[in-house]
């Protein structure tokens, strides 16, 4: 047989799992690392991209089920990579398939097995979503190793701390400042990034924009922030909750008034703490490619990339200092806000899409016009 | 924005007659699009002639009219009804075209008719390739490089430019790509591009560098006046570029691209979109993606709904016809909910979590020397659709909807498995119908994926999965039994996860396939149902709408019923023979039961159909129309009751296992339905009723056969039994040829025996439609054929009601029709077809069952027999329904076939018992003759006002040639010229009729195809001879074809055209009316008593 290789009754046996805190065991074949995880299980529908997923730091301490049931079809590849490294704790799919791509350069599976990441393939994941949807996000035990009773991953699933209260950001951010950009920008105006899990599309398309682009630790001072005279401050996307980074809010007031700022899903919430808002969390969230957005003051629709568990409560902002913007047409939830009295603005789904529609690139153009600059 | 207030009546065109290329799909989305409209408060005029659709049933718009689909129909029916607007998009290629006519002969605005949904510009842009070249350009995307020719020459320039072979060849404005094809040498290119010029309606041949073996992807697209757009869904190709997209098995959404890719994809789409200029509304972008390095270019786009639209509908749960309508009237993407969640807006992106597979179905076998190898040019007839949770699932799902024989990706020793090497290399590089067992079979003898997939352009992730359901067969075979199989649960359930079906199961392992289903039952192995929700169960979905999965959790449990439960089962793909006409029939089914109180569970596997959308049942269950996935529905919804006798033979195929396996059939009882087609109790039956039959007799073998052809004496009429569409059905008019048809015969048969009737020659056939409940018989319409009896009713033009018949006779009809419905217990509809001979009334036969006839009866008189016959099923009395008696016409309906010769070059283009048409026109007129007439048109063969009519009576029945000197001389007198062959000639001038002689081809020359190429003859009278036909009968037939020629091939044909045509000069002007003022006259005259 020519390469249709099949470790069926391998697959048939199911030894790896995934165990939630309900108790509720799945199991599926290993496919990825031989190694076992907790994490937050969430879903995303998006129908392409999973290697911008994993490698979005954003997914840190999360279980990323994929509703699309063929997964790998395109492999791995390094253009595509949205930072250094798989963040994702885990991957549940479906099926696992070997690739066929002009650009792919390693299997999915060789990538998971490299970053030292468990996978569960053979998965119903839309019973999964089913029960997520129904019962909202769960703590759970990703045993890909099959060493641990699903009794025993349930505890350890239940005695997890999980993600709420969390400072997950400062565990993927940039441990020193770097340069994005090169010398053929050096003369550019410059835009100073915090980086709480950056993605490498925003920086592309900040340079794309004509902006040298400096990136900074999460726990950067606004001071020193200031310091480099920057046109203009993203705040960027991240894991976990916004309201375990009191320091970064703290930071983002003492930029307010003074330099144009953007910022991006955790950014966005973020900037809505700084703003004097409350955020809160999302039943099962938004994980997404397919996500209508309306710019309430355009009147027009976009169609966006949503990764988000938590959110800015649209009844925490006052309407004298924030601004809300845009809303979700699915579910009515704040997706955009633009700050009174100060120049800043943010949007809780990714103009940078990476996966999905770009739609929302105009919004690094906004950021341009914020800063004088159109 | 909400709707517009600024206008209030709408015009909508429809698609016309099925053709390839132009199939129920836009019955689909015109249906929804009238549906849309009206609930807006529109006030909705509709124009089709197509009588099979569900979208001119009178209660769809507020004037239906069935009016040829020409612009002085239009410019009639505009002039009549003053629309504010006409909506030109869903009606396919024959909207647009018509659309675009109107408007620039100057109709549109002398009566102030604004184009809606796609202005005249953006149809050109569209469609014109230098226009949409340029615009490419404007936005940067690459087209492949090309240049259009309006001559031989011209086209040789553009060829020599471009550099090399193989060239694409596409006309300009035609259905399908009807006459392009791929040219590898000067030779090849020189036939197409003659072919494609005569084809083009303006002349046109577009010649393009090739791209075969690219990668073919379609976007489908939406855009708002605000400029909101979204795609609905991505489409893969699994054959690579050359075959045309509607003979190609695709796969939704696409599997091999990144989400850089798809993005580029989707920005290039949105970006062709606006170029273009498509306001409002949904269109198609076809794509082509070189697999070595991702090189873009664009093919086409169509601004409006298509075939792939219904698809992506079907695919995904988004009704892009409903909400494009919705969009041409002023509406925005966000202000419309999506239907199937409510919850949220239809601006968004349906996510799938399931896989989508769609695969064609062909009908080579109809016209036999036609090439089978798919080109750029449609060929396929119809498709299914499948939705597996995997694409494994759904691939095997598709090839056993496709009912080609194989249960799944089934090997077929018989056929691929008898090729050597050599021969099997180059059926896997050739395109056919059956490539993908080609590649099954190069992959199960061990050849690299990387080879196959060199060889065929197919992609390696589509091969390798194929590859893993060829190798896991292997373990399959590991389990040894059946019992093996029941004792692994897991094996048993990873088989069903890759989607092999218990039929497939039970050949491997030699069991009944009631025994591999009674094995997966005891141990619990049932597929589960998941619902298609157009978010990947992100929200809850409204709309049921569900299909079958192995290896889930089972979904939500059902909501307790109601009310009584019928399951109605469609007729799954398309083919000749099995199309709209049952889709209809079982759409009627759904509507009339939900009236009554029914809740309706519609069982098909058919993406083209009305009955396949979400609305048209209380729950739709997408699936194959097999035993197996028929059952699982039935028991899961736990249904009171089964229809089987509407969608065709494929569910009547089903009916006597169903029931076995305690499924309650209501109507007939499948075996009245059985027993029908068995000659002995037909023989009874016909004696007891006191109708004479042709002498005939039933054989098994071939020798048999010959004994009966010799007793009952030649011609004879050979035909397989249970069969729809005639399928190997032939008159044999000698014994040498007796052998070869009785072969094709036994083939069809399938281990059933073969039946030989005596042949009636010079006969005129009548087919009859009744519905009964027991009690009574109620006549829908008696039908008078205009061609001769031999050709089967489906191919044959018809009126309601008859006019060459005496009246006394019609009535001797109506009562046999009525005593053979008792004689067989009919509780439904059923349909028989008698032959006229000389006064006497013979019987050819009797099916109990919907007919291809009941739209057009129903459509003629006004009455919906299909509803009425499944209230009659479901138990209720047509006293109670309240249809007692025949309903009398005052105007004439004139049924036409359209037929599809133009697309199998190199096949006979004769009309034989064995059916060829795809579709179906209808004529109506108060005058019977301006109902032909109007027929013709409606089909695309107007007869020519005036110019040569060259004329060919072959000299086997002298009572042809006495009836063609009369018609000659009438002919002559209405100011036509007469053409004929010498003999004819010479006959014709002795009866004192003006005639000139050309040779038969084989004489010399100047012959008749010089004749039609000078343009002397525009209209070919050939009454062919015998059973084999003579060369020149075929080179001519093929020839009128070719150049659309109209072309009559009897005499009573002929002579219903000559009273049409004076009826045409009779009338200053082209006259339409509506159905509904139509019915209104037929009401108020009254039924007579049947």
């Amino acid at each position: 047989m020519s390469g249709a290789s099949g470790n069926w009754a391998a697959r048939r046996e199911k030894k790896a799992f995934l165990a939630l805190a309900d108790g509720t065991v799945i199991r599926g074949w290993s496919c990825g690392a031989a190694a076992d995880r907790l994490g937050e299980v969430v879903f995303n529908t998006g129908m392409t991209g999973y290697e911008e997923i994993l490698t979005d730091p954003s997914y840190a301490g999360q279980l990323v089920a994929l509703t699309m049931p063929e997964i790998g079809n395109t492999g791995f590849n390094r253009e595509d990579h949205e930072s250094a490294a798989i963040h994702a704790s885990g991957l549940i799919v479906r099926e696992m398939n070997p690739p066929s791509n002009w650009r792919s350069e390693e299997t999915l599976e060789a990538a998971l097995v490299r970053w030292n990441v468990p996978a569960l393939a053979g998965v119903d994941t839309r019973s999964l979503t089913l029960k997520l949807r129904e019962g909202g996000t769960q703590k759970a035990y990703l045993c890909a190793t099959g060493a641990l009773s699903p009794e025993e991953a349930v505890a350890k699933a239940r005695a997890w701390e999980g993600l709420d209260g969390q400072d997950y950001a400062s565990k993927v951010s940039a441990p020193k400042a770097y340069d994005w950009t090169g010398d053929l920008l050096a003369d550019a105006p410059l835009v100073a990034v915090i980086d709480y899990g950056i993605k490498f599309n925003t920086l592309r398309l900040l340079e794309r924009e004509g902006f040298r682009v400096r990136v900074l630790n999460a726990h950067a001072k606004a001071v020193d922030v200031l310091a480099l005279k920057p046109a203009g401050v993203m705040l960027s996307n991240g894991p976990a909750d916004p309201a375990a980074l009191p320091y970064a809010a703290e930071m983002i007031r003492g930029l307010l008034g003074k330099v144009p700022i953007m910022g991006i899903c955790l950014g966005h919430q973020l900037l809505g703490l700084a703003l004097g808002g409350r955020t809160c969390r999302l039943k099962f969230g938004h994980h997404g490619c397919n996500h209508p957005v309306k710019d309430l003051r355009a009147s027009t629709v976009e169609i966006t990339s949503q990764n988000h568990n938590y959110m800015v409560a649209a009844d925490s902002l006052d309407p004298a200092v924030a601004e809300i913007t845009h809303v979700s047409l699915n579910d009515g939830t704040v997706e955009g806000l633009e700050a009174k009295k100060y120049p800043a603005f943010s949007l809780q789904y990714h103009p940078e899409a990476a996966p999905g529609p770009h739609d929302a690139v105009p919004a690094f153009k906004r950021f341009r016009r914020l800063m004088g600059r159109a | 924005m909400p709707r517009r207030d600024d206008i209030s009546k709408i015009l909508l065109i429809g698609a016309g007659p099925i053709v390839i290329g132009q199939a129920c799909e836009f019955d689909y989305s015109g249906a929804q699009a009238c549906k849309a409209l009206r609930e807006e408060g529109y006030e909705v005029v509709l124009v089709n002639s197509n009588p099979a659709t569900i979208m001119t049933d009178p209660g769809f718009a507020d004037r239906t009219y069935v009016e040829p689909l020409t612009e002085e129909a239009l410019t009639a029916i505009i002039r009549r009804e003053r629309p504010d607007a006409l909506l030109p998009t869903m009606g396919g290629q024959t909207a647009l075209n018509l659309a675009v006519r109107l408007e620039e002969s100057g109709v549109l605005k002398r009566y102030q008719v604004e184009l809606i949904g796609a202005t005249a510009d953006v149809i050109r842009r569209a469609e014109d390739r230098g226009l949409f070249k340029k615009a490419m350009a404007e936005i940067g995307l690459a087209v492949p490089r090309s240049g259009s020719a309006h001559s031989l020459e011209e086209a040789r320039q553009v060829q020599a430019e471009i550099g090399a072979w193989p060239v694409i060849l596409r006309p300009g404005f035609t259905l399908g790509g009807a006459g392009g094809g791929i040219a590898r040498n000067a030779a090849e290119f020189e036939a197409i591009c003659a072919n494609g010029l005569a084809l083009s309606p303006v002349g046109e041949v577009l010649i393009e560098e090739s791209v075969l073996g690219w990668k073919e992807f379609e976007m489908e697209v939406m855009r708002d006046r605000k400029d909101n757009a979204c795609i609905v869904c991505s489409i893969e190709n699994l054959d690579p570029m050359g075959v045309h997209t509607g003979d190609s098995i695709t796969v939704a959404p696409a599997q091999t691209l990144t989400d850089r890719e798809y993005q580029a994809l989707r920005d290039a789409s949105l970006a062709v979109m606006r170029v273009i200029g498509v306001e409002t509304g949904g269109a198609n972008v076809q794509f082509a993606v070189n697999p070595s390095d991702g090189r873009l270019v664009v093919i086409e786009m169509n601004p409006r709904v298509s075939r792939s639209s219904a698809l992506a509908s079907k695919a995904t749960g988004f009704p892009i016809a409903k909400i494009a309508a919705k969009l041409a009237i002023g509406y925005t993407l966000d202000e419309l909910p999506n239907d199937i969640t409510r919850s949220t807006p239809a601006c968004f992106e349906p996510s799938l979590d399931y896989i989508v597979v769609k695969a064609p179905r062909f009908a080579f076998e109809k016209f036999q020397g036609s090439d089978d190898t798919l080109t750029t040019q449609m060929k396929s007839v119809g498709e299914t659709m499948a939705i597996g949770r995997n694409f494994k699932q759904a691939l095997q799902k598709a090839l056993r909807s496709l009912e080609i024989g194989r249960a799944g990706l089934v090997r077929r020793a018989d056929a691929e498995g008898q090729l050597a090497d050599a021969e099997l290399e180059k059926a896997v590089a050739r395109p056919s119908p059956l490539r993908l067992f080609h590649l099954r079979e190069a992959l199960a003898r061990g050849w690299e994926i990387d080879r196959v997939a060199r060889l065929s352009g197919v992609d390696p992730w589509f091969l390798r999965q194929i590859a893993e359901i060829v190798a896991f067969e292997e373990e399959i075979a590991a389990a040894k039994t059946l019992a093996g199989l029941e004792a692994d649960r897991a094996l048993f359930a990873q088989t069903k996860e890759f989607g092999f079906s218990d039929k497939q199961l039970a050949v491997r392992l030699g069991v009944a396939e009631g025994e591999v289903r009674a094995a997966r039952e005891r141990i619990g192995l049932r597929p589960t149902f998941g619902v298609v929700d157009t978010c990947a169960a992100e929200f809850a979905a409204a709309t049921p709408y569900f299909y079958s999965a192995y290896g889930d959790e089972p979904e939500a449990p059902l909501p307790p019923a109601e009310k009584k439960k019928i399951m109605i089962l469609g007729g799954g793909p398309n083919r000749i023979g099995q199309g709209i006409e049952f889709d209809y029939c079982c759409v009627h089914a759904c509507q009339a039961l939900r009236k009554a109180g029914y809740e309706t569970v519609m069982v098909n596997s058919n993406p083209e159909t009305v009955s396949t959308d979400y609305d048209t049942s209380d729950r739709l269950y997408f699936e194959p129309v097999t035993l197996e996935d028929v059952l699982e529905v039935y028991r899961r919804e736990r249904c009171d009751g089964a229809i089987v006798q509407f969608g065709g033979q494929t569910p009547l195929n089903l009916a006597l296992e169903l029931k076995a396996a305690g499924v309650n059939v209501i109507g007939t009882s499948p075996e009245n339905i059985e027993k029908a087609e068995d000659r002995e109790f037909f023989k009874q039956l016909a004696d007891q009723v006191g109708v004479k039959q042709p002498a005939n007799g039933t054989a098994t073998d071939l020798a048999g056969a010959l004994a009966v052809a010799r007793r009952v004496g030649f011609p004879v009429l050979v035909r397989p039994s249970f069969v729809l569409g005639g399928r190997a059905m032939a008159i044999v008019y000698t014994e040498p040829f007796f052998e070869k048809f009785c072969a094709e015969a036994f083939a069809a048969s399938e281990g059933r025996p073969v039946l030989i009737d005596k042949f009636l020659e010079d006969a005129v056939e009548v087919d009859v439609d009744c519905i009964a409940d027991g009690e009574i018989e109620v006549i829908g319409a008696v039908m008078e054929h205009i061609e001769k009896a031999g050709i089967h009713s489906g191919d044959s033009a018809c009126a309601i009601p008859p006019q060459g018949l005496d009246p006394a006779l019609v009535d001797r009809i109506r009562e046999h029709t009525q005593a053979l419905a008792r004689g067989l217990n009919v509780r439904g509809l059923m349909n028989v077809q008698y032959a006229v001979q000389d006064g006497e009334v013979y019987i050819l036969e009797v099916n109990p069952r919907a007919s291809r006839t009941v739209p057009f009866v129903s459509k003629a008189t006004g009455v919906p027999l299909a509803g009425y016959a499944a209230r009659v099923m479901a138990g209720e009395s047509l006293k109670k329904i309240g249809f007692t008696q025949e309903v009398v016409l005052r105007h004439v309906a004139v049924k036409e076939a359209v037929l599809p010769f133009a697309r199998f070059p190199g096949c006979d283009v004769r009309l034989t018992p064995e059916m060829k048409s795809t579709g179906e026109v209808m004529g109506m007129d108060p005058d019977p003759g301006m109902a032909f007439v109007k027929s013709q048109q409606a089909a695309g063969n107007p007869l020519p006002g005036e110019g040569g009519v060259f004329i060919s009576v072959s000299g086997e029945r002298p009572s042809d040639r006495v009836e063609m000197v009369k018609f000659a001389k009438e002919l002559v007198e209405m100011g036509y010229g007469i053409w004929a062959t010498c003999g004819t000639a010479t006959l014709l001038r002795e009866s004192g009729v003006p005639a000139r002689a050309a040779f038969a081809i084989s004489e010399g020359r100047p012959h008749v195809l010089d004749l039609v190429l000078d343009g002397a003859v525009g209209w070919i009278v050939n009454v062919p001879s015998g059973c084999q036909p003579q060369l020149d009968e075929v080179k001519m037939r093929t020839e009128a074809v070719r150049r659309g020629i109209p072309m009559t091939t009897t005499i009573r044909g002929l002579r219903a055209a000559l009273d049409g045509l004076k009826t045409l000069r009779r009338n200053a002007e082209f006259e339409v009316l509506s159905l509904q003022e139509y019915n209104r006259a037929t009401a108020r005259k009254g039924g007579r008593k049947s």
